[in-house]
């Protein structure tokens, strides 16, 4: 569904990428992890044209994201979700018309259509009579979720997560944990997470790829990241992981015991 | 030794260069994308009008005040010096052409870019830094169109509606001192006001003043939309937004000048 080939980009004298090479498939739900200032943003932002690449490509259902016009990159956005790490709700605008932007942007559905669409979105991320309220009124969990609902409007085929649960409290991240999970599966979605949190990775990923110095350096399933990992730089990064699932797996024999 | 430091100055004086002329390069692009996205169906006509209440509606209050003292200390100025060689029926001739062909649009366009142009750069910038520009292309519509369309509009069609207040004002400000303060005959003052103005004089203040606005409003967006940084960004762009405001402002007053009123005896040789 996506491929990076060999992707380089530097900022200044800074390179962010510089090799990258990731196959998504149909489907699946791929999360990439590394530490701040990796560059697992930019390479996001290349996947849906916001930044183009020195040198290599970013193919999309196999149409090349550099290659586009500003009207060929505008349809390709159209298959596209994402979710910023903000949020990024429009201030100016309540939250019905953050959530229906696209569909009063790009579509001839009358108000009452687009409300109904609204409401749907809205239900699906677990909210309700919110519609008349402004982004300054909610609270960052909320903002998370309008966000989520804006980036399924449109019926994507993939949707973009950037750090879903950064700063967002252990529970409130669970529930959004939860929320990528029960949308990206009810809507059959291809979804591409980047985040430092690997409990969240651990949650949602079906593969993880692990960004470090510019390059993939391991890709897998959870277990075969947090377990298999002879790279130094991996292995460090995914310990609390590992933790968590050593954690998990011990509370499993826990209960099956009683 | 003293080579290193050279070569570091010169390197600097190279790099200040380059930058010059990457941001004057950025700025023609930007400018020439908001002239064609202007032209370009739909009109957001709404998103307009929305902008144009608040250009008009939030600078209204310091043009009038701005206005309204310059002329009246522009008739106490004028007045003590005319005395002199005993031209004070002058006092309102001075006070109406000063007000439209210089002062009203001038003082309007760098009362409106502390006002207006500086609040474009940091409602643009906050969007900047919370994504939500990003956010704008993700769901395929265009940040241009969108954002910095709407307000180069209203500041260009706000601009010469605010100069027509400014110069009404000033003159009657004027007008108040002279009657009230320096016991002049109310007629005669009017009379005076009137009597030397060319349509001209307000012409070329209103086209003045709608081409400061147009470089207020692009400056104010340009600013605001290449804002990095965070909230410290936001408020360094807002600053920097302002100054070259001001100086882009001053250099086009002249310029303008130059070319509206070369009919005067220095142009003609």
């Amino acid at each position: 569904m996506i491929d990076c080939i060999d992707l380089y980009k530097a900022f200044g004298s800074k390179k962010v990428l510089q090799g990258v090479d990731l196959h998504i498939n149909r489907g699946e739900s791929m999360v990439i992890i590394g530490g701040s200032g990796t560059g697992k943003s930019v390479l996001i932002k290349h996947m849906i044209g916001l930044l183009q690449p020195d040198a290599g490509r970013v193919l999309v259902d196999g149409i090349e994201v550099g290659a586009q016009d500003e009207d060929g990159l505008n349809e390709l956005r159209k298959k596209f979700g994402m979710l910023f790490q903000g949020a990024a709700l429009f201030d100016s605008l309540t939250v019905w018309e953050n959530v229906g932007f696209g569909l009063i942007e790009h579509t001839k559905l009358d108000n009452t259509a687009i409300m109904k669409r609204v409401r749907e979105c809205l239900e699906m991320v677990g909210m309700k009579d919110v519609e008349y309220l402004m982004p300054s009124e909610l609270s960052g969990g909320m903002k998370k979720r309008v966000g989520l609902a804006r980036a399924i409007a449109m019926n994507p085929e993939i949707i973009l997560f950037d750090e879903p649960t950064t700063g967002l409290d252990p529970v409130m991240a669970d529930v959004i944990n939860d929320l990528i999970i029960k949308t990206t599966r009810a809507l059959k979605v291809t979804s591409v997470t980047i985040t430092h949190d690997m409990v969240s990775a651990n949650r949602i990923a079906d593969r993880i790829a692990m960004l470090y110095e510019g390059k993939i350096v391991a890709i897998g399933t959870p277990d075969e990241i947090m377990f298999n990992q002879t790279n130094p730089a991996v292995k460090e990064f995914v310990e609390i992981g590992r933790i968590i699932r050593q954690t998990e797996a011990v509370k499993g024999r826990h209960i099956g015991m009683q | 030794m003293i080579a290193s430091f050279l070569v570091r100055r010169v390197e600097s004086l190279g790099g200040f260069a380059i930058s010059t002329v990457k941001s004057i390069g950025s700025m023609g692009i930007f400018i020439t994308q908001t002239l064609k996205w202007m032209v370009r169906r739909p009109f957001r006509f709404h998103a307009a009008v929305e902008q144009m209440m608040e250009v008009g509606v939030n600078s209204f209050p310091v043009v009038f005040f701005t206005a309204m003292f310059t002329g009246m200390v522009l008739a106490l100025q004028s007045f003590t010096g005319f005395k002199r060689f005993g031209a004070e029926s002058m006092v309102g001739t001075v006070v109406a052409l000063s007000m439209t062909r210089e002062l009203g649009p001038v003082l309007t366009a760098l009362v409106v870019t502390g006002r207006a142009g500086s609040s474009m750069t940091a409602s643009l910038g906050t969007m900047r830094v919370t994504e939500q520009i990003d956010a704008l292309y993700t769901l395929a519509a265009n940040p241009i169109k969108h954002l910095v369309v709407p307000r180069v509009v209203a500041g260009t069609i706000m601009m010469p509606l605010l100069t027509i207040v400014a110069d009404f004002v000033g003159i009657m400000g004027g007008f108040t001192v002279g009657v009230l303060l320096l016991s002049a005959n109310p007629v005669l003052y009017l009379d005076k006001t009137w009597e030397f103005m060319e349509y001209n004089d307000i012409f070329s203040g209103l086209l003045k003043s709608m081409v400061f606005g147009f470089i207020i409003s692009i400056v104010g967006c340009y600013e605001g939309f290449y804002t990095e940084g965070g909230a410290e960004g936001v408020g360094s762009a807002t600053t920097r937004s302002v100054v070259l405001g001001f100086m882009l402002i001053f250099i086009a007053n002249y310029i303008l000048t130059a070319l509206l009123f070369s009919n005067s005896p220095a142009g003609t040789h």
